[in-house]
């Protein structure tokens, strides 16, 4: 359990005041010259020693993704671009950072920019996020005017440009090259990798693409110092993390928790519990709409972190935990899954196009029971055939929610199969 | 050098070469639908999976993936073979399977992979996708249904032709390759798509349904539409050419062809002399063929030489010119002319007509000026070399003449023969460019030099390309650009006036005053004909064009599918076109014609046989000799000096489309000049 001090986003909620001088109170941009004198090397070997591992999802050491950053300029310029094109479904974290506490981020951006070497960052905010973008230039606004950014931000001596850019919606420019893409104003396609983001990305310049999240907790990390961070949760799945719990909960929410938390203790000291009682719990997806469901007698158990969760077969995630009693038709929910997928595929590469639609529509004849015994393992080939096969991971995410679907509740799709056929084992 | 294990087989592969590329050279088959090596890698189709270690479990897409030192590739293993039938089952579940009716059939990459590396059954039990065709002009037809979604064409587009009108519209399954406002391509190589679409969904659109590949009879051969000397393989079913195709030649047209080379071969159906004719009481009515030889050489005989006179057209063979300077010579008249367009070169040094870079050489080229030309019609597949050549960067090109897009940027430093002046003096801030390049290089164009100081105007060149150091041991930046297919050919055979002889305007301004009475045709359509109606004309040619329309005789010949013959591009390059079909009716190989005349002449010319004419011409010139291959030429003298007129150059091509009596007589070419003036474009969706 997270104690109070150890608390890195203190006004989630927006309970107090989100504007630069309510930060400050709260101990943003306290001593950001001296965490930029420290140097480059400094910051990324402190970022390293902490542990935090990327919030986007998949999970990628932070630090070692800034020492990824060539050492020094050959000429081109470095860019910072941060992913705030939250679109997982069930993921309601980035957006609560824009709206309450926006410094973090930019204040993340100046010192992370810094580690990289790069001039300007570029902030690409899902479409949708209107009053968000609206916040967070607020903020950028009142850095630049108290001269925390722009040139020679915070006394550094560092130049230091944050923009803000507004995406136009698609599930697919959240990921990172796609999102580049769009960036450059071109249609949101993944690229192709190598050449990886920090040897060519934005531009064709050196980049380095984060989550809000891994950037708005960058300055408390270097603050409290990296063994603070490092202390929390479990080795190699250190530090504190936004969960978001919603669905089948007394009160959804976004809460700030230690890594490691069991997901049963998650559920019921901040969401109130399943509706109905634990043991109403049917299944749970525990990361985001992308990561396999975990059935109920594995979530009594499964700590939430990246390390736990895989080894349950399902994945952090963004940590966006969605809860699923037992009024739940768990094919229908998949099936809805799979629709968005297949509406979300980009059309670049064979296996996601075609295969999100074949899921898809085998999934939801699957929620009639309109389909045979043999065809769950046609479609259970056929997640197989797409994930691995595909340019960028928007297929991997498409075929694991079937594939947990198929191997925690076989029974429930056969079972409708065969009473819609007529034959075989009537369900209670 | 990069070692690489490649199915248990060390191999040492340059490095910078893709795992496919390795592969290959490895001699592994990797199926592939969007890989290009003349395209941008897009590395969509997910087709050439590999494994690779060291890497992550699972399959990488071999055309992307640099190798490296130390890799072990397998390219048949079974995690391989399942993610080939896994792509490949995907890529057939939206797919029609109309390949009975597809006229891809037969000649389709898809059919192909299917066969070898796909199952022979379908799991996939729900509807097909369909997708609405696109109206891409009147040359593409498109089925997109069919489209696998490779973007070849797109990246045709962009990359080669640089008219990026083509893209991928809507996301997921509803991506769709197309213009997104319906529109025909403005591009002079759009015909590239056809052969680059891996499936059925972009076709020929006249070509449709009209043959299946495995009837034709495929015969590799030239193409004379322009001075390019592009490679084809012109595909026959019977007496009839079905449709023109690319052949891959890295020094000359790479593997594109321009869309006239391509679709005016229906213009080879049409306006056909196929008899000979004679004028009778005015009017031109058929007859035998002794008869006609017979009538032409009463008046050939009879005539004084002095006014006797012969011109040259566009498309003429080196062959038959060959044989007609002889014959003319033999009758000692000295009114000789292949320069129909009045063209003020040849004579001098041979490199002062021929393009010296050679056209692959584009690619060591770090500067260009443009004189007088507009490459982009003239000669479409060359200016997509240079296009090529910006591409790879560190290269700036200027223009003096019209002010066009030429699919790369290119500064517009004037009009006329002044700009040029200024340039070679200095004043013009491009000159430092010039100046500063290494490899600088000069076209100029039959829009500089046809005109009345085209003289001078060479001479400008020629100084410019001197100023400009373009002349620098093995690196001749000095280019002529020709229209003409015959032209190289007719030079270096020396088809040019005599002592006191006169060229083409002399000659057409002696038939009108008299001075000339008979005028020889071989091929040449393009000249003021009004001036002929007091000669006697003998036309020899293929199409009843504008020189048959005032021709007294006509001797039917053969048009460039249907004879072998030689043709000179305008690097100097000597190749060999074949004889894909017959000459339809009576009409005979053109040396044979000019052979037959000689007999009836009484000056038989010294050859029977294809070879031996080929024998004589390679006494005429080396070059003959020396076929497919160019030889470097010494600079030498041509041009003169001497005021040029400040006159603004233009463009011989006015319609691209149309150009020559083939394809002023396609149907085609019609369409697309109606559709490239505005004036139509078929109109579907919510026009109607």
């Amino acid at each position: 359990m997270l104690q109070d001090q150890d608390r890195i986003f203190t006004n989630i909620y927006g309970f107090h005041d989100p504007g630069l001088a309510g930060a400050r109170s709260r101990g943003d941009w306290d001593g950001t010259r001296d965490l930029i004198a420290k140097g480059r090397d400094w910051i990324i070997e402190e970022m390293k020693n902490s542990g935090l591992r990327g919030r986007g999802g998949a999970g990628f050491g932070t630090g070692l993704k800034w020492s990824f950053m060539p050492k020094e300029s050959d000429g081109r310029p470095h860019y910072l671009v941060v992913n705030a094109d939250e679109g997982e479904p069930g993921t309601c974290k980035d957006r609560e950072i824009m709206r309450h506490d926006p410094h973090k981020l930019v204040e993340g951006c100046l010192i992370a920019g810094f580690a990289m070497g790069a001039h300007a960052a570029y902030i690409y905010v899902r479409g949708e996020f209107y009053r968000e973008t609206e916040a967070l230039q607020r903020a950028i606004d009142e850095a630049y005017e108290a001269k925390l950014l722009g040139v020679d931000a915070c006394s550094s001596g560092w130049t230091m440009d944050v923009y803000v850019h507004r995406g136009m919606g698609a599930y697919i420019c959240g990921e990172e090259t796609a999102l580049i893409e769009s960036l450059e104003g071109k249609k949101g396609q993944p690229r192709l990798k190598p050449p990886f983001p920090a040897n060519a990305g934005l531009y064709g310049c050196p980049t380095t693409v984060n989550n809000v999240e891994s950037i708005a907790v960058a300055p408390t990390i270097l603050r409290r110092g990296a063994e603070w961070f490092a202390n929390l949760g479990k080795p190699n799945n250190t530090g504190t993390k936004l969960f978001n719990i919603s669905g089948h909960v007394e009160h959804p929410c976004t809460v700030e928790e230690e890594m490691s938390i069991p997901l049963k203790t998650l559920i019921e000291k901040h969401a109130g519990g399943v509706r109905g009682g634990w043991d109403n719990l049917l299944a749970i997806i525990p990361g985001g709409a992308s990561v396999p469901v975990l059935p109920k007698s594995i979530c009594d158990t499964v700590l939430m972190d990246f390390d736990s969760l895989r080894e349950v077969r399902s994945g952090l995630g963004t940590a966006a935990v969605m809860v699923m009693d037992k009024s739940t038709d768990i094919v229908a929910a998949i099936a809805r899954l799979s629709a968005f997928y297949k509406h979300e595929s980009c059309g670049q590469c064979t296996p996601c196009r075609e295969g999100t639609g074949w899921m898809s529509r085998v999934m939801s004849r699957m929620v009639t029971g309109d389909a045979t015994v043999e065809e769950i393992d046609i479609l259970e080939q056929v997640t197989r055939q797409v994930e691995g096969h595909t340019i960028c991971a928007l297929g991997d995410a498409a075929a694991w929610p079937i594939q947990g679907l198929i191997r925690h509740f076989r029974g429930e799709i056969e079972d409708r199969i065969k009473r819609k056929s007529g034959g075989g084992a009537r369900a209670a | 050098m990069p070692k690489l294990t490649i199915d248990g087989e060390e191999i040492e592969v340059e490095a910078g070469l893709t795992v496919l590329q390795a592969c290959e050279l490895a001699g592994k088959e990797i199926p592939r639908f969007c890989y290009h090596e003349r395209l941008s890698v897009a590395g969509n189709c997910r087709m050439c999976l590999v494994e690779v270690a060291p890497g992550p479990p699972k399959p990488a897409a071999s055309c992307a993936l640099p190798v490296s030192d130390g890799m072990t590739i397998k390219t048949d293993s079974e995690m391989v073979k399942k993610a080939r039938r896994g792509v490949m089952e995907f890529l057939l579940i939206n797919h029609p399977l109309d390949c009975p009716i597809c006229d891809q059939g037969g000649e389709c990459d898809l059919q192909d992979q299917a066969m070898g590396y796909g199952t022979d059954r379908s799991r996939f039990l729900e509807n097909k996708r369909a997708v609405e065709d696109k109206n891409l002009g009147p040359l593409i037809k498109t089925i997109m249904t069919r489209c696998i979604h490779c973007t070849r064409c797109i990246r045709f587009a962009t990359e080669i032709a640089g008219v990026p009108e083509m893209g991928a519209t809507g996301r997921g399954e509803h991506m769709e390759v197309g213009t997104y406002v319906e529109k025909a391509l403005t591009s002079e190589l759009s015909g590239n798509m056809i052969d680059l679409c891996p499936v059925g969904a972009l076709t020929s659109k006249p070509y449709a349904f009209t043959a299946r590949s495995w009837e034709l009879k495929k015969t590799e051969s030239v193409d004379v539409l322009d001075a390019v000397g592009a490679n084809i393989r012109v595909d026959a079913r019977g007496p009839e050419v079905m449709r023109v195709l690319p052949r891959n030649n890295d020094d000359v047209n790479e593997e594109w062809i321009s869309d006239k080379s391509r679709f005016a071969c229906d213009g080879l159906k049409r306006q056909r002399l196929d008899k000979p004719y004679l004028r009778k009481n005015g009017k031109l009515q058929p007859v035998e063929w002794n008869e006609a030889l017979a009538a032409v050489g009463a008046k050939l005989s009879k005539t004084d030489s002095k006014k006797i006179a012969a011109i040259a057209g566009d498309m003429a063979d080196c062959e038959s010119m060959l044989a007609l300077r002889d014959l003319m010579a033999s009758l000692g008249v000295p009114n000789l002319d292949c320069r129909q367009d009045g063209a003020k070169i040849g004579g001098g040094a041979r490199s002062g007509y021929l393009f010296n870079t050679s056209i692959a050489g584009i690619d060591d080229a770090d500067a260009l000026l443009i004189v007088g030309a507009n490459p982009r019609l003239e000669a479409p597949v060359l200016n997509a070399r240079i296009r090529k050549r910006y591409l790879m960067g560190g290269f700036k090109a200027a223009v003096i003449g019209e002010n066009v897009d030429l699919t790369y940027p290119a500064a517009h430093l004037g009009a006329g023969p002044d700009s040029l002046s200024r340039l070679i003096s200095g004043e013009d801030p491009f000159a430092e460019v010039l100046k500063k390049a290494e490899r600088p290089m000069l076209i100029v164009g039959m829009g500089a030099l046809t005109r009345n100081d085209g003289a001078a105007v060479l001479g400008l060149a020629r100084k410019a390309a001197e100023t400009f150091g373009m002349i620098d041991g093995d690196w001749n930046g000095f280019n002529v650009l020709h229209t003409a297919a015959s032209r190289v050919g007719g030079l270096d055979l020396g088809f040019l006036p005599g002592e006191g002889g006169r060229d083409t305007a002399g000659i057409l301004s002696g038939a009108d005053s008299g001075d000339i009475e008979v005028v020889y045709l071989l091929g040449a359509d393009e000249i003021d004909t009004s001036k002929l109606d007091k000669a006697f004309v003998v036309y020899q040619g293929h199409h009843g064009d504008a020189g048959a329309h005032v021709a007294d005789a006509i001797f039917p010949g053969a048009a460039y599918t249907e004879k072998s013959a030689t043709y000179v591009n305008t690097e100097g390059r000597a190749q060999h076109g074949a004889l894909a079909v017959f000459p339809p009716g009576e009409a005979k190989e053109d040396w044979a014609i000019l052979r037959a005349l000689s007999a009836v002449l009484n000056k038989v010319l010294p050859f029977d046989t294809l070879a031996q004419v080929r024998s004589k011409l390679a006494e005429a010139h080396p070059v003959f000799a020396h076929i497919d291959s160019v030889i470097a030429e010494p600079w030498g003298d041509f041009g003169a000096d001497g005021a040029a007129d400040p006159a603004p150059f233009k463009s011989p091509i006015d319609n691209f489309y149309m150009t020559d009596p083939i394809s002023r007589a396609s149907k085609t070419m019609a369409e697309c000049t109606a559709v490239a003036r505005g004036e139509v474009l078929e109109q579907t969706g919510t026009d109607g």
